[in-house]
């Protein structure tokens, strides 16, 4: 047995979880040919993303009540947060592999929660570049919109985007817990997560109504983006998503984590099998 | 740590009754249950090295599993350390370390020295205690050559040695290695065991290890646990076991001529000949007698030029333990 004197010293409870991230990061770097292309790359989705929404509004002025502008907005703040969720939390979408490798037993016989081990397990550093697309949107689209300017707009800003990032972030996991089930549904869940993020870069005002019922509430999609944007802007929005909604973001991120932490919950007692 | 190391003081693994059933698709949506731990009942005491031996699927690595607090047992009690493992389980990965035979806990793209650096860092290990027990661990198992290399760029027994290192870092108080030497040469099994009698004798800690090797067993293990379709059916010496069921070793000699078969050697039995009785097999008991002694009684009689013993497969002994047990 370790002699109780020497443990302790550096107890950081952040300790563990840095040394795992700080060498995933140097791996990754390492390979300084291969991380350059994966940072061009990620740059390159990122530019067709905001290509594509360019390329709709040559043909209409406004679609959903939004014009480009505004939809630049949209789609900075969407894909800023998306990104930022992406590169820190993205990875846990790998756990069917663990599960069919049974390297999730290995996360068992250390001292750390599972769903904290999972999440610093891997961090991707490639994204940077794709946050950086969608910081640049959002700069641009915070130019070019007319905004009466003020602390609490700022403010605002700094909720919305911390509040959407968690959102995304809560997506990945309850994805993640879903996988326990069905293990090889990540085509399933991947629809949601990824559709989520199309979605949320799009005005909410032109969905149908299931797609309303779908990434207005149960996934709370149009709470990323879209309605922080319409009451920012004063826009009308739409009639069943009134703007003044956009000021629920961080209650969107409340709803997607609880939703998250209890599919996970219920994941690990399905693979432990201790009912349920 | 104090009360903690005296809860763990005198038992290592207590189980009572432990069951655990999975249900399981048998034709398309039919489903039905397989008990594949059966009413276990053991105690392990601290310090103890015990193998835990059975066929495939005879349940041993569902009773690891519980033991470590990775499946939920469906009846029965399991204290591991003097913890129960699914609800202790943070506290009891401190005092528990497990090598999966097939499960590597190292990062595959990192050399072993930054591994125990991360695996440092995740048991809060003091810098002290850092630098004293690496130094130990890479010394006593000789990791010093390899131990920039990359993970993935090392040989099965490099890395085998690697793993136990990884899981001994933080001076687990119970070792417990699922299959530890399969697939390791006569050498690397050779240092590997060494190693854990070492580290047993130095530190005190309680082995418990499933394997397939009876060598395994023989030299590592005081006691054995024979488990067969989830339930225990053997607990005792392994010497007890080889008289129960007769487990012997082989000798197999490959001969300078043709012989005619080898009968009358003291302790041993001549199971048969090959090749015109160039090679001959003789089977004999550890407890009766040693490989060295059947070696030169044969010696005597005709001129070896090569030999190699056979260790008694471990599918063997259940096999005989129940033929004895008239099933």
């Amino acid at each position: 047995m370790a002699d109780p004197a020497l443990r302790g010293g550096r107890t950081g409870w952040w300790r563990p979880y840095r040394a795992v991230l700080a060498s995933r990061v140097r791996a990754q770097t390492s390979y300084r040919g291969s991380f350059a292309l994966d940072l061009a790359s990620s740059v390159l989705i990122g530019l067709v993303e905001l290509a594509e929404i360019w390329v709709l509004y040559r043909s209409v002025d406004a679609l959903g009540g939004l014009d480009l502008a505004a939809v630049l907005l949209v789609f900075g703040i969407a894909d800023t947060a998306f990104s930022t969720a992406d590169l820190f939390v993205g990875h846990v979408d790998t756990l069917p592999r663990y599960l069919r490798a049974g390297t999730l037993d290995v996360f068992y016989l250390r001292p750390q929660p599972l769903l904290a081990q999972l999440v610093t397990s891997e961090i991707s550093v490639r994204r940077v570049t794709r946050i950086g697309v969608g910081l640049t949107a959002l700069v641009v689209g915070l130019a070019v919109n007319d905004i009466a300017w003020s602390p609490l707009v700022v403010a605002f800003l700094v909720v919305v985007l911390v509040a959407s990032t968690l959102t995304f972030a809560g997506l990945f996991v309850a994805a993640a817990g879903v996988q326990f089930f069905l293990v090889d549904a990540s085509e399933m869940t991947n629809a949601v997560v990824y559709g989520g993020r199309y979605a949320a870069t799009q005005p909410a005002s032109v969905w149908g109504k299931p797609l309303v019922a779908l990434f207005g509430f149960a996934v709370p999609i149009a709470f990323t983006a879209y309605l922080p944007v319409v009451a920012l802007l004063g826009l009308p929005g739409a009639e069943w998503l009134p703007s003044w909604l956009g000021w629920l973001a961080p209650l969107a991120a409340v709803w997607t984590w609880a939703v998250a932490l209890l599919a996970w919950r219920t994941g690990v007692r399905h693979y432990q099998g201790g009912g349920g | 740590m104090t009360t903690a190391s005296s809860a763990s003081g005198t038992t290592a693994i207590e189980v009572a009754g432990l069951t655990r059933r999975f249900r399981v698709r048998s034709r398309g949506f039919a489903r039905k249950e397989v008990t594949a731990v059966d009413g276990l009942t053991l105690t392990v005491g601290a310090g103890e090295s015990v193998g835990y031996i059975g066929a495939n699927g005879a349940g041993k690595s569902t009773t690891i599993k519980m033991l470590a607090g990775i499946l939920v047992p469906s009846a029965g009690t399991v204290r591991t350390c003097g913890l129960e493992p699914v609800r202790q389980r943070r506290e009891l990965a401190r005092r528990l370390g497990v090598v999966f035979g097939q499960r590597s806990q190292l990062w595959w793209d990192l050399p072993l020295a930054e591994s125990y650096r991360i695996l440092a860092a995740v048991h809060s290990l003091s810098p002290q205690r850092e630098r004293e027990r690496t130094a130990e661990l890479v010394e006593r198992l000789e990791l010093g050559e390899f131990l920039a290399t990359p993970v993935r760029q090392l040989s099965l027994g490099q890395r085998m040695r690697g793993e136990v290192a990884a899981a001994l870092l933080h001076s687990p108080a119970l070792l417990v290695l699922d299959e530890p030497t399969i697939g390791l040469d006569v050498l690397s099994k050779q240092r590997l065991r060494e190693f854990l009698l070492a580290e047993r004798a130095a530190h005190g800690t309680t082995l418990l290890l499933t394997t397939h090797d009876m060598g395994d067993v023989s030299r590592l293990c005081e006691r054995v646990l024979l488990v067969d379709r989830g339930r225990l059916a053997y607990d005792g010496s392994l010497a007890g076991l080889s008289k129960t069921v007769g487990a012997r070793r082989v000798l197999v000699v490959d001969l300078a001529a043709p012989a005619p078969d080898l009968l009358g050697v003291p302790h041993a039995e001549h199971l048969g000949s090959e090749g015109g009785g160039l090679r001959q097999r003789l089977a004999f008991d550890d407890a009766a007698t040693t490989a060295a002694a059947v070696l030169s009684a044969v010696s005597e009689r005709v001129e070896v030029r090569d030999l190699s013993v056979e260790e008694p497969d471990v599918e063997d002994v259940v096999r005989r333990i129940y033929a004895a047990g008239g099933r």
